[in-house]
C-alpha cells in the first residue's frame, strides 16, 4: 500500500484538466437574479436579468442532461435566490437522475420545511445557507429584510433534521467582522459541516459599496488569527474555508483557477461565463446555450472564454513575470473595475503600478466609517435610510 | 444527526460514506472520484477498493482480513494502512460510522 494521502489528491490540481481546458468538474447554475434579500455586496451584475428572460424548465433540464453527458460531476444551484424558481424540486430531481451531485446555494428565507424535504427527496446532496451576521440586528440590516436571520436559523435546523449536510456561508466586511467568533460558534451550534468565511470581493455591487464595506488592516489581522485558532480547535468537527480579501495582499489570487480553465457558470438567460462577475467587464460577448452551439463547443471555442486563457494576452508587468502561470495576473474583473482594462495586472498585485494608490484608498475608506449601504435591486440600487443613512 | 462527528477509526469501526459523499466512476475521465461538498477527490485503486468495502456493516478488522487474504499480505500492515487512510477521510468529514444497530 502507498501512503494514504497519495490516493486523495484533489482532482482539480491535476495538470491535464488545466492544460486542455477539459470540461470542468463543477458548474454553477444561476437560475434567477430574483432575490428577497438586497445585500450591498451581491455578486450578481449591476444590470440584473428579469424573470421574463430566464431559461425555462425545459431548457434547464436539457442543460443538466448535457452537462452530465460531457463529464460535469457537480451542479451548484444558485442565483439570485434559486428557491424563487417554482421548478427547483423538478430541476434537482432531473439533475439527480442524470447522476449529478447537487448543491443548493440559498439565502433560505423562502424555504418551508415541506419544500426542503421535497428537495431532499429529490436527491439534493448538500445545502449552503448564507448568513449576514451572528444576530438579527446586523444581519437583517445587511440583507435589507426583516426577520431574515431568524428564518435562516430555522431552515438551518431543518436542514440537519433532514440529515442534509450544511455549509454556513458568511460574507465578511468591516461592519460584521467583529462578529466572526460568534459566527463560528453559530456554525458549530447549527451542526454545520463546513463554514465559508468569505471576505467581500469588490466588483459590481460590492465595488459601489466599497466605502461601507472595506475592512481595516487591523481587522484582517484579527480575522486571520481567529480563523487559524478555530481551524485547530474544531478539526474534524467543522471545516473552515477562508477567502482572504485581496486588497491587503501583495500577490493577487489565482482567480477561478485562471479564466476559463476550471469552471464556468450559466447565467439566468443561459450565457456561459468564466465566473459569476464576468459580465461586469463591458464589451464582452458571452455565448448563450440558446445559440446553436453545444455547451462543450462554447467552452472550447467561445471568443470570450478564449480571450484571457493562457498568457499570450498579458501586458507588462505580467508578461515577463515569473509568476504569470501561478496566478495568471489575478482577477480580470478586478483589473477591469479598477483600471478600465481587463488585460492589465490585477491591482491586488504589488507589482501593479495601481497597487499603492488603491491600497491607500482602501485604508482611507476603512477609516472614514461611511457606513451607509446602497442596496442591490432591479432599480439600480437604493440608498439605506435611518440611523446609518445620510 | 446523520452520524457521529470526528470519529476515531479503529479495528472495530464500521465505517460508511455519509450521504453527502459519493464514490462514483467518472466515465468521461475514466477514473474513480469521491464527490463531496465543493470538492472532488481522486482516490487511488487501493483506496477505491477499501471504500467499496465500507458499507456500514463490515468492520475495519473484517476489511483488513479480506484484503490480507486477497493479497496474501501481512494483516497488521494492511490494518494500519487502512486505518490511516480512513482516518484521513474521517478528519475531512468524508467518512462516518454506521449507527449502533439494535438487533
Amino acid at each position: 500500500m502507498t501512503d494514504s494521502n497519495d490516493g486523495l489528491a484533489v482532482l482539480e490540481s491535476r495538470g491535464s484538466t488545466a492544460e486542455t481546458y477539459g470540461i470542468p468538474l463543477a458548474v454553477l447554475a444561476e437560475l434567477t437574479h430574483r432575490c428577497p434579500l438586497s445585500c450591498p455586496y451581491c455578486s450578481n451584475p449591476l444590470e440584473l436579468e428579469r424573470a421574463s428572460g430566464e431559461l425555462t424548465t425545459a431548457e434547464w433540464k436539457k442543460i443538466l442532461t448535457e452537462l452530465a453527458e460531457i463529464g460535469v460531476l457537480q451542479i451548484h444551484f444558485s442565483g439570485g435566490e434559486p428557491t424563487a424558481r417554482k421548478d427547483l424540486v423538478e430541476l434537482v430531481q432531473h439533475a439527480s437522475d442524470a447522476g449529478l451531485y447537487t448543491n443548493l446555494i440559498t439565502s433560505a428565507v423562502l424555504l418551508t420545511r415541506d419544500r426542503l424535504r421535497d428537495l431532499a427527496d429529490a436527491g439534493l446532496c448538500h445545502v449552503q445557507i448564507s448568513f449576514q451576521g451572528s444576530e438579527p440586528a446586523i444581519a437583517d440590516r445587511v440583507g435589507g429584510l426583516k426577520d431574515a436571520h431568524r428564518k435562516k436559523i430555522e431552515v438551518a435546523k431543518w436542514t440537519r433534521e433532514l440529515e442534509l449536510p450544511l455549509t454556513v456561508n458568511a460574507v465578511m466586511h468591516r461592519q460584521n467582522l467583529h462578529q466572526l467568533s460568534d459566527i463560528i460558534q453559530m456554525a458549530v451550534d447549527l451542526d454545520a459541516d463546513r463554514l465559508e468565511v468569505a471576505n467581500v470581493q469588490y466588483y459590481g455591487w460590492a465595488l459601489k459599496n466599497r466605502a461601507a464595506l472595506m475592512p481595516s488592516f487591523a481587522q484582517l489581522e484579527d480575522t486571520d488569527r481567529i480563523v487559524e485558532e478555530a481551524r485547530t480547535r474544531l478539526k474534524g468537527t467543522l471545516t473552515i474555508d477562508y477567502v482572504v480579501p485581496d486588497y491587503y495582499a501583495l500577490r493577487p489570487k489565482k482567480c477561478m483557477g485562471g479564466w476559463g480553465r476550471q469552471f464556468f457558470n450559466i447565467s439566468p438567460t443561459g450565457k456561459i461565463l468564466p465566473c459569476h462577475a464576468a459580465e461586469t467587464i463591458t464589451g464582452m460577448e458571452f455565448e448563450s446555450v440558446r445559440s446553436n452551439h453545444s455547451i462543450a463547443w462554447i467552452w472550447q471555442n467561445s471568443a470570450a472564454l478564449n480571450r484571457y486563457r493562457g498568457t499570450s494576452w498579458m501586458k507588462e508587468p505580467c508578461k515577463s513575470c515569473d509568476l504569470r502561470e501561478i496566478d495568471f495576473g489575478g482577477c480580470r474583473c478586478q483589473a477591469f473595475a479598477l483600471t478600465g482594462d481587463a488585460a492589465n495586472t490585477d491591482p491586488a498585485c504589488a507589482l501593479s503600478p495601481m497597487h499603492e494608490p488603491i491600497f491607500r484608498q482602501a485604508e482611507h475608506e476603512a477609516a472614514d466609517h461611511q457606513d451607509r449601504f446602497l442596496y442591490r435591486n432591479f432599480a439600480g440600487g437604493t440608498p439605506e435610510t435611518g440611523d446609518h443613512g445620510a | 444527526m446523520a452520524g457521529p462527528r470526528h470519529i476515531s477509526v479503529s479495528e472495530a469501526s464500521r465505517p460508511v460514506l455519509p450521504r453527502h459523499t459519493k464514490l462514483k466512476f467518472d466515465e468521461t475521465r475514466q477514473v474513480w472520484v469521491i464527490l463531496a461538498p465543493e470538492r472532488v477527490l481522486a482516490p487511488d485503486e487501493i483506496a477505491v477498493e477499501v471504500l467499496q468495502l465500507c458499507d456500514g456493516l463490515r468492520s475495519v478488522g473484517e476489511i483488513a482480513d479480506q484484503l490480507a487474504a486477497k493479497y496474501t499480505a501481512d494483516r497488521a500492515t494492511i490494518l494500519a494502512d487502512v486505518i490511516g487512510m480512513l482516518q484521513d477521510l474521517a478528519d475531512k468529514a468524508f467518512l462516518t460510522e454506521a449507527r449502533e444497530r439494535t438487533s
